[in-house]
């Protein structure tokens, strides 16, 4: 090749290179852009709920969060209510679905036979597919029918003892904080065991052979050495429902009752965050809807710091599986 | 212009008449803080077959990486020096890619086809440098895929996906790809090493043809396949280049005892 | 003593073996309870009215209107979300594998996919609604558009994540391969990269109609809902769950029974859909949790 003949090539080629890198270039930041709006979804639920909600936290500031009245009648808001609502339902729910989640988990990955496990395990995914509405019609029209015909036993029984009996005396309603509680159980549990069957799933084969080879049984193997392996991540797996749990609305809507009390009993009727903000929304005018948008903050920043944990405790086992 | 040039280090390898095709100079790579190559020099001769030897994590493959600055696609690589193409550095940042791509192919140690047809994952490197009518790509293709000696067995299923073919059809069509483009330089990354013998044997015969019209470089862990296929051989050790000459004489009576070591299979 | 120990050893085994089991069998239970209660209640209550009566007519009417809004916001939720997502993992895998800034949005994109729906739903009320009705002095303010854009919230972590996750699956090579032709970047990431992990992206598309499709908290305030039939993007918009929502609330068991039929019309196409997408993605794993 000559000198001629090769420069105009080489010119157009090069000119091409820098469009090349032109487009690249762009193609980079409309990419980075749309990433970018993830964190401004989030950032930006947690500023305009914020700004949402600054009438009543102005007016009120802290006494928001103290105060248990929640009257729009007087336009008087105080949210401790809800949050006791909110936070006693989540616990019901995480003390009922951790045993049975772990047990699922168990179930799955050491004692039921190999061609069990996926059916078994996609039935129990299914659980998390449907849709929560489903819950909350399930609950009203059949759970707590089905609850009013046992609590009468809890309260005769369970009822009787000392210290946790005030937990179960009241009337049967059916509806109430412990119905709302089995329910978002219900819906949770889907969510702790699937991380736990595939925490479990991570122990490396050698440490639970050696220890089968010194005769530990099945149990002793989850307990002493799966367990311990997979603790971080399990307890993330168990946050991870809690978020779940806290920020729940339609499957509690229906079966709390709605009634802005602070009772040792769990058969009675409360009120929950999400709950409040779903019924009273649409009617809500001034005060009373920034009341309502700052209890969304308030739900926001608690389960973003109940999620960030639940993610980091995950995260740790992620990195032990990398290195 | 430099036909008889010697490195600074190595031997002077090239024979009269032979051209060299690359230049290197004085090359240093690093990946974070590793020195990964240290100071190489060599001049790889046009037309010829190259081969690059030396136990795993010697730098090979990062050597061949460095001639079509395929490392840049990832961040915290650096290589200092000279790679002189022709006389033109390609470490330049003033070496557009386009160029250096359209002048140096590439072959990887597992074929990867494009999710695409046997006919698209020719034409589509094509279409990008060139705009050319329907009737001249058919034509290029065909001559590609002749080239690569895989026509005969794939002409009949030219719009069928490239998936479908052997591994050892997948990486002839590979080399198809590579060539199409017309490069000067071929860089061939271990091309058999995710082949069975009856593939490799073909993809050798293969070598042997290209070099009629490219240079080629080849990294292999083979050195059977090295002595089989290369006109010279390389041998490196630790990011260094230990020795560089004919290939007859580096398998047969190599001046370094690190090579002997090698080839006779003391270490590596 | 030897034997004691190992009997109660055994025992303590057997026990922990027998309560799994229970466990299990609890869940599926719920499972059961759940599905056979939807399924009776529903079918007993399904009839032509739902698909050609509005809800205007009350226990008279039908769904119509709630399943032509549903439809809509859901595939307009879509069109909002698949794209920006595609492109969001697209980064993340693609230019973001070791950054702080890629790790970041990849663990907060985490966090979006756990967020609680009504305060989503709250957030497009305070940008999209709000505004909308002090621009319009009112004329519009709750819309099929802001309850599209909530939904699109729902989703679009869903496809960011699988996005990420399938590109990471496309093997190196195959960008190496492309690069050492000269192919660009952006060109060999739209026709190469995607093109390899489609059927993954489009898995990760249809999870993310699976989860918004079921959606309510949302949508309450923002498309709000409506007794006739509306095309309008613009206009308050009726929705199945919300309209379930709507007639549970009512004490008319004959709204609850259209309410059931209209539970029973999401359920089975949740259910089949994330059925459709476990089996026509049997191998490759992806969490939605």
């Amino acid at each position: 090749m000559t000198a001629s003949s090769t420069k105009p090539a080489t010119r157009d080629t090069d000119r091409r290179s820098r469009r090349d890198a032109r487009h690249d270039a762009l193609f980079r930041r409309v990419l980075l852009f749309c990433a970018l709006l993830v964190l401004a979804a989030l950032l930006g639920a947690a500023l305009s709920t914020l700004w949402g909600g600054r009438e009543v936290l102005l007016k009120d500031g802290f006494n928001f969060l103290t105060r248990s009245d929640w009257n729009p009648v007087t336009d008087t808001y105080g949210a401790l209510a809800p949050i006791f609502g909110t936070l006693v339902t989540a616990i019901i729910a995480i003390v009922l679905a951790v045993p049975v989640s772990f047990g699922i988990a168990l179930f799955l990955t050491e004692i039921a036979p190999s061609w069990m496990r996926g059916p078994v395990a996609t039935a129990i995914e299914l659980l998390a597919a449907i849709p929560s509405i489903i819950y909350g019609m399930w609950g009203l029209f059949v759970f707590v029918p089905f609850m009013s015909t046992v609590e009468p036993y809890l309260s005769s029984t369970l009822g009787k003892l000392p210290v946790v009996g005030a937990l179960f005396q009241g009337p049967p309603l059916g509806l109430g904080i412990l119905t709302a509680g089995i329910v978002l159980a219900v819906m949770i549990l889907p969510f702790i065991a699937s991380v736990m069957r595939e925490v479990f799933r991570t122990v490396p084969a050698r440490l639970k052979e050696s220890a089968y080879a010194l005769g530990s049984t099945t149990w002793e193997v989850v307990w002493d050495i799966v367990l311990p392996y997979t603790r971080s991540a399990v307890i993330g797996g168990i946050f991870l429902g809690l978020g779940r749990a806290l920020g729940e609305t339609m499957a509690v809507t229906f079966v709390l009752g709605n009634s802005y009390n602070i009772t040792s009993s769990l058969l009675m009727p409360g009120t929950s965050i999400a709950s409040s903000i779903a019924n009273e929304f649409n009617e809500a005018v001034g005060l009373h809807r920034s009341a309502l948008i700052a209890l969304g903050f308030l739900l926001f920043v608690v389960t973003f710091v109940v999620l960030l944990i639940a993610r980091l405790m995950l995260r740790r086992l992620e990195r032990r599986e990398g290195s | 212009m430099n036909d008889l040039a010697a490195p600074a280090q190595a031997q002077p390898v090239t024979a009269t008449g032979v051209r060299t095709k690359i230049e290197v100079r004085n090359l240093d790579f690093y990946y974070n803080r590793f020195h990964a190559l240290k100071s190489i020099s060599m001049d790889i001769p046009e037309r010829k077959v190259t081969a690059i030897i030396g136990p795993s994590g010697c730098g090979k493959s990062t050597l061949l990486r460095v001639f079509n600055r395929i490392y840049a696609m990832y961040p915290k690589l650096r290589a200092e020096g000279s790679v002189a193409l022709d006389g033109e550095n390609v470490l330049d940042p003033g070496y557009s890619m386009n160029r250096l791509r359209t002048k140096v192919g590439m072959v990887f140690q597992k074929p990867v086809p494009f999710p695409m047809t046997i006919y698209e994952n020719v034409a589509y490197g094509i279409r990008h440098h060139e705009r050319l009518k329907r009737r001249q790509m058919d034509e290029r293709v065909e001559e590609a895929l002749h080239q690569a000696a895989l026509w005969d067995e794939v002409k009949d299923k030219l719009k069928q996906s490239a998936l479908g073919l052997s591994g050892g059809q997948q990486q002839r069509l590979c080399i198809a790809r590579g060539i199409a483009l017309r490069p000067e330089v071929l860089l061939l990354d271990e091309p058999t090493s995710a082949l069975d013998p009856i593939a490799t044997s073909r993809i050798e015969q293969l070598v042997e043809e290209l070099k009629k019209t490219y240079t080629i470089v080849i990294v292999t862990h083979n050195m059977q396949q090295a002595a089989r296929v290369s006109d010279y051989t390389a041998f490196m050790y630790m990011g260094e280049l230990i020795e560089f000459g004919n290939a007859e004489k580096i398998f047969t009576k190599p001046d370094k005892k690190q090579t002997e070591d090698y080839i006779t299979g003391r270490f590596g | 003593m030897a034997i004691n120990i190992y009997t109660r050893r055994s025992a303590a085994n057997i026990l922990a073996m027998l309560l799994g089991g229970i466990a299990t069998v609890i869940g599926l239970v719920f499972l059961a309870w759940i599905l056979w209660v939807t399924l009776k209640n529903g079918f007993s209550a399904l009839n032509l009215n739902l698909f050609t009566k509005i809800t205007a007519y009350g226990s008279d009417g039908g769904l119509a209107n709630a399943i032509v809004g549903s439809v809509g916001m859901d595939l307009l939720a879509l069109l909002i979300c698949a794209p920006i997502g595609v492109m969001a993992g697209t980064y993340l895998a693609e230019y973001a594998t070791r950054s702080k800034l890629g790790a970041t949005i990849r663990f907060l994109n985490d966090i979006l996919l756990s967020a609680p729906s009504i305060v989503l739903g709250l957030f497009v009320y305070v940008i999209i609604v709000v505004p909308m009705s002090n621009m319009t002095n009112g004329a519009v303010s709750f819309s099929g558009l802001a309850g599209s854009i909530a939904l699109a919230l729902i989703g679009l972590p869903v496809i960011v994540r699988t996005t990420d996750e399938m590109l990471q699956l496309v093997p190196g090579t195959l960008r190496e391969a492309a690069l050492s032709l000269g192919i660009p970047q952006w060109k060999l990431t739209v026709q190469v990269l995607i093109r390899a992990a489609t059927s993954g992206i489009l898995t990760g598309v249809l999870l993310a109609l699976a989860r918004l499709a079921g959606e309510t908290a949302p949508l309450l305030f923002t498309a709000f809902g409506n007794n006739f039939m509306t095309y309008s993007p613009l206009a308050k918009t009726a929705s199945l769950p919300v309209a379930i929502y709507q007639y549970t609330n009512d004490p008319s068991p004959a709204m609850h029974a259209i309410a059931w039929a209209g539970a029973l019309l999401i359920t089975l196409f949740v259910l089949t859909l994330s059925l459709l997408t476990r089996l026509f993605f049997a191998r490759k794993k992806v969490s939605y949790e």
